[in-house]
Order: structure tokens, then sequence, then C-alpha cells
């Protein structure tokens, strides 16, 4: 019994093969790395750059405009304008628009990954059995896990604040995006191969467009997600809303503190009632 | 209605046609193919459903042709392997004497965007393109340039009576105009073959049967080869050039809605139609009596005439000429007066008669309008047989019985 219990209890090296990993990939492959970060890095900031020189009125009118041409709807438009004009009030606009930069890097990112590995699971058993796990260890795992691995990787800064926010907020669009396509009623995909439709033309005039109101749910879900890890992204040096919520704890101010928190809530509601699937014409949202 | 056509050529045809969804160890399939006993031995495979068995059946050029079962019949399956959306376990279907089994799956796109086109049971329609791209969907897929694709499918919309509907999108649409789309999606590829999947049972059955009346008059006008499925033996009835009764899987009866109706040739097929009215079916020819002691030639001796009347009971006689050409008719009471007045009997003109293929709703109707019993006159005016009352009632009598 007490054998069976010592070749139980002798610990398998999981964590010392993880950092081995870690490791290796750190001084092996630091230039790949370095190339990564740097693009992502000069991503970011041209896009912070272009964000920062619209000057906040026309910034704001754009953004109404935008909700409108999106929703066709008075309210949001109304509530985007007054909520960019609290942000502005209350001296958070340039925290906001580095925050803004970096949930699109962030989305764009994770978008273009997660939309075709999303396809993928849908048409492949093999890849959903492989990525399920993954997606469930993605969501789950606490983000200051990964955290340090993405300073050693990417060193401080906005990088790994993305890296950190495309492991966070990617599970949701593979996930809906696969959902999507597994749910197109079989008469629709019959209906595509009995006139004649090949893998292509399957996948982008039937599959695609039958899918969108789930993949769209995916993207504002995403969106979400990226929002919820400005404040951790901050930690590891992401400026931003997030950064201001760090600054306001470290000298325990709570007022700056609650500003800001508001902040990062009035963005979320905006992003979300700007980017939400419309109620499609099938009914099926 | 197409029985003249046996000539024409063979347009879809199932060779001892399989289809066993399942797993069975390896080549277990292929050694069964061969063994002797399949029949028997497949009934018994564990783990598998054979939805389709030994279909073996060709339709011809312009040829409607249903198949008929209830759900579980395989019929659904067995119109996919038509078209290749499922592949056949064994056996062999040719289209335009082109076996689909032997074809690359780029060919066989290819066959399916030109020749064959299909309706779906529950419409099938992209619910994010408007009705105009919805229908232009076949051709979208063969490449067709948009302006080609817009005229044809506002063509193949105008067909079904959709005009105008063509910037709405599926929902805003009732059920029956849904299938119309489908329909016209159908047909704006000007396909040769036409297969419908149940296309009116989801539908409400007012609207079933006007779709079926309308469906009739479209499917002269088009002139395509169909294989429509129902598993409505009213509207196989109503539909059909030819009907494929289905049951677990295997045809147990082919042939005319009248072969069907009529001279059921197992108890499954004689216990479905058990319940149909023989009256959908039946048509005057199946009514009417030997003519010929209804029947005097013109030139006959009135008094002879009169006396035959007398002595057959005949309150009525046709007169015709040599050729049994219906002239007219000639009552007893007619004969009596014209013998007194010496003159011959000529008989009267604008007697109602019925051609032979009336169903048996207009007979009764003819027949309850009229005191004598009704002529049925060939396309050329001669007489082919006579409707009696006595005749209409034993029929109803046999039909309130069966």
């Amino acid at each position: 019994m007490n054998g069976i219990m010592e070749v139980l209890t002798t610990k398998i090296p999981l964590g010392e093969g993880v950092a081995w990993l870690v490791d290796t990939l750190t001084t092996r492959f630091s230039a790949q790395f370095r190339f990564v970060s740097d693009m992502l890095e000069g991503g970011i900031q041209a896009l912070t750059w272009c964000l920062s020189a619209l000057h906040p009125l026309v910034f704001i009118a754009l953004c109404t405009a935008l909700a409108w041409f999106i929703r066709k709807s008075k309210g949001v438009a109304l509530a985007c304008a007054l909520g960019f004009l609290l942000l502005l009030n209350l001296g958070l606009w340039e925290s906001m628009v580095q925050t803004l930069a970096l949930i699109i890097a962030a989305t764009l990112l994770s978008l273009t990954l997660g939309i075709p590995m999303g396809i993928l699971n849908a048409h492949s058993r093999t890849a959903y059995f492989v990525t399920r796990p993954l997606l469930d260890l993605m969501q789950t795992i606490p983000a200051f896990v990964y955290l340090i691995p993405a300073l050693m990787f990417f060193g401080l800064g906005e990088v790994p604040g993305v890296f950190a926010t495309v492991v966070f907020a990617m599970p949701p669009v593979i996930r809906l995006t696969c959902l999507g396509i597994q749910q197109v009623p079989t008469e629709r995909l019959e209906a595509g191969r009995a006139f004649g439709a090949n893998w292509w033309q399957m996948l982008l005039k039937i599959e695609i467009p039958s899918a969108m109101p789930s993949i769209l749910m995916g993207v504002n879900q995403t969106i979400m997600m990226a929002l919820s890890m400005v404040v951790i992204a901050a930690l590891i040096g992401a400026e931003g809303l997030g950064a201001s919520v760090m600054r306001a704890l470290a000298v325990v101010d709570v007022g700056m503190g609650f500003e800001s928190g508001l902040g990062i809530v009035v963005l979320a509601m905006l992003l979300d009632r700007i980017v939400r699937p419309e109620k499609t014409p099938d009914g099926s949202s | 209605m197409n029985q003249g056509t046996d000539a024409t050529a063979e347009k879809l045809c199932c060779r001892d046609v399989w289809k066993i969804f399942g797993k069975l160890p390896g080549g277990a399939l292929g050694q069964l193919r061969n063994a002797p006993q399949r029949q028997h031995e497949i009934q018994t495979l564990p783990g598998c459903t054979v939805a389709v068995r030994e279909a073996d059946f060709s339709v011809r050029e312009g040829e409607l042709f249903v198949i008929m079962g209830l759900s579980g019949s395989g019929k659904s399956t067995l119109m996919r392997c038509l078209n290749g959306l499922i592949r056949p376990t064994w056996g062999e279907v040719f289209v335009d004497g082109r076996s689909l089994q032997a074809i690359s799956a780029k060919q066989l796109r290819r066959l399916r965007q030109e020749k064959m086109a299909m309706v779906f049971q529950h419409f099938a329609l992209l619910p994010h393109r408007t009705i105009l791209d919805n229908v232009a969907l076949g051709l979208e897929l063969q490449g067709v340039s948009k302006k080609r694709r817009r005229a044809k499918a506002l063509e193949a919309l105008e067909l079904v009576g959709l005009q105008g509907w063509e910037r709405n999108h599926p929902v805003e649409l009732s059920g029956g105009m849904q299938q119309r789309v489908g329909l016209a999606r159908a047909l704006a590829v000007d396909p040769q073959i036409l297969l419908m999947d149940e296309p009116f049972s989801a539908l409400d059955p007012l609207i079933r049967r006007q779709m079926q009346d309308e469906f009739l008059k479209l499917a002269a006008k088009v002139k395509k080869t169909i294989v429509f499925i129902t598993h409505d033996l009213d509207e196989a009835i109503r539909l059909a050039d030819r009907i494929a009764m289905m049951k677990d899987g295997r045809i147990v009866q082919m042939g005319t809605p009248e072969q069907i109706v009529l001279e059921p040739e197992n108890d499954y097929v004689e216990e479905f139609v058990a319940s149909v009215s023989r009256a959908k079916v039946i048509t005057a020819r199946h009514v009417m009596a030997d003519p010929r002691p209804w029947t005097s030639r013109r030139e006959e001796d009135p008094l002879a005439v009169l006396d035959r009347m007398k002595k057959e009971d005949l309150q009525c006689v046709f007169i015709t000429d040599t050729d049994r050409r219906l002239l007219g008719v000639l009552t007893r009471e007619e004969a009596a007066r014209k013998i007194r007045g010496g003159s011959a009997p000529a008989g009267c003109n604008g007697v109602p008669a019925i051609g032979p293929d009336a169903p048996l709703s207009e007979v009764v109707e003819q027949a309850a309008s009229s005191i004598h019993p009704t002529p049925v006159l060939d396309g050329r005016g001669r007489i082919l047989g006579v409707v009696t009352r006595k005749r209409l009632l034993q029929e109803w009598k046999q039909d309130l019985e069966g």
C-alpha cells in the first residue's frame, strides 16, 4: 500500500517542464519574439497616434455617426455622445484612447486567429477535440500565470498586455463561430450542395452568412473580455484606463479610482451597444 | 397523363441502389453484396440502418414521378442518392445514361449546377439574402454574371407569381410564398430535372391544395422531369404520372395512380389505399357500360328501335351515324310520336356528354343534371360507353364498403 502511494505521489515534473519550455523559448527564440513584439508595438502605437490625432469632439462626432449608422437608433447614438463627453469631462480622454487602441489591436488579433479556428473546429472533429481543453485552459487559468511568461517573452509594455488579452478574449469567438456553423440547418447546407456549391462557396455563401449572428455575438464577447483585461494588463505596464485605476489604488485615492473604473464601464457599455448582433431576419439571434 | 410517352428516353435511372447507414467491420458489406442470401442477412445487420433496399426504377423524360411513403421509409434518402448528396452503398444512379458513381466530384457539382435542382420541405432559403438573391443562388454558384442572373431570377419569380417581392427577405413572406421562392430558385437555373422533397408538407392544407394546383399548371408549362416526394397519398394521386410506394426502404409497388388504388399488389398498399376514396382516381372510363344496347343507327327502323326499348326497358337510346358518332338522343315518347307522325327518328342535338378521362365528380354532376344516362365520347365524338345512374350508385356503394 505504502509502495503504491509512494509511486503515486512521486511528483510528475509538470511545473519543471513548463519552466524549461518557457526558458528555452525565451533564450532560443528571443529574436523571433522581439520581432513579433516590435511589430505589435508599432501597430498599437500607430493606432494610438491615429486615434489621438483626432480632436476629441471630431472623434465623438464620428463615433456617434458610426453608432447611428450601425444601430439606426437615436438612443444609442445619444448615449454614445454623452458617454464620450463624460469621459472627456472626467479628464480620462487620453487613457481612454490608449485603452481603445489596445482593445482594437487585441480584438483584431483575436478575430483573425479565432474565426478561422472556429471554422476549423466546426469542420474537423479532431481539431474540435484538441482545441476544446485548450480553450477551457485559456478561459480559466488565472491571468497572472501567463502574465509572467508573457513578460519574459515580450518585455514590459503594451505587447504582453495584448498577448494576455488575446489569450483571454479569443475563446468566445472560437466557440461561437464553431457553434454558429454547426447550427446551420442541414437543409440549408443541402441546398448549397444540391445547387453545386464547392467547399469555398459553401463556406462563404452558406455557412458564414448563416452563422453571422453567432459570430457577431463572439465579436461582442471578445471585446467585452478584452475590456475586462485592461486593469490586469496595466500591471505589466500597459497604459490606459487600467493604469489610471492602478495609480489611484496605489495612493488610495477612492474618488479617482471610482472615476477611472466608471470610465471602463462607460467604454464597455458603449462598445457593447454599438457592436452587438442585430436581431436577424429569421428571428434566430 | 403521359401514357403515350413510353418511347421517350430514360432521364433518371436507379439500378439496384442500396443505402446502409452505420458501420460494419471492414469488408463485411462487400462480402454481403455478393452473398446469395443477402436479403435475409441484411435484415439482421447489427448496428446498421438500411435506408434504401434494392431501389430499381427509371424516370422518363418529362414524367412526374412521385415517391410516396411514410416517414422513415427511406424516400428522402433515395432522393438524395439521385443527385449524389448521399452516396449509395451499392448500386448505381444514372442521369442521362451517365453514372453518378463514375464521375469526379467536380463533374458531379457541375451536373448539379446545370441539370438538377432541388426544392426542400422547409424551403431552405437563406435568411440573410433578399428574395431575388435567394432565387439567383444557383446561377451565382455557376458563376453567371450579375446582370444575367438578375434577369433570370426575375423571370423565375414571375413564373411563380412573386414579381414585386424581390427586395424582401424570406422572413417577410408566408410559408406558401417562401416555397414559391424555393421553386423559383430551382427553376431559375433551368434544370432538366426537379427534385422535390415534400415541398408542400410544411404548408397549411388549404395553401397546400392551392400550391398543388398551381404546381400542376407550372409543371405542364415548364416541361421538366420531376421526382416528387410526399407522405400524402392524396397529393401523390393528384400529381403523379407514376407513383412508387416505399415501405422500410423498399419500393413495394410502382405504377400509375389508378393502378395503385385499384390494383394494389400487396397488403401494405391495399391497407394504405383503403382510406383513399376510389372516386379520386376513377374516371368515366371505369364506370361506363357497353354502349351497344343504348345506341341505334340513324338508318334503323323506328319501329324496331321502339320495340327494343320496350323490351329492354330503356327510356332512351342514342342515335349515331355509321361511324358511331353521336348525333342525338331519342326518348321512348319521342320515338312513339315520330312513328305516329311517320318521320324517322332523327334525334335532337346538344346531348350533354363527357370524355373518358373525366373524373367521377364530373360524371356525377353531369348525371345529376340530366334525366338520360350520360354518353362518354372520345375526341372525335364517337360513343365509347354509357354511364347509367345504376352504375354510378353501384360504384358509390363499392366505395363506401371499400
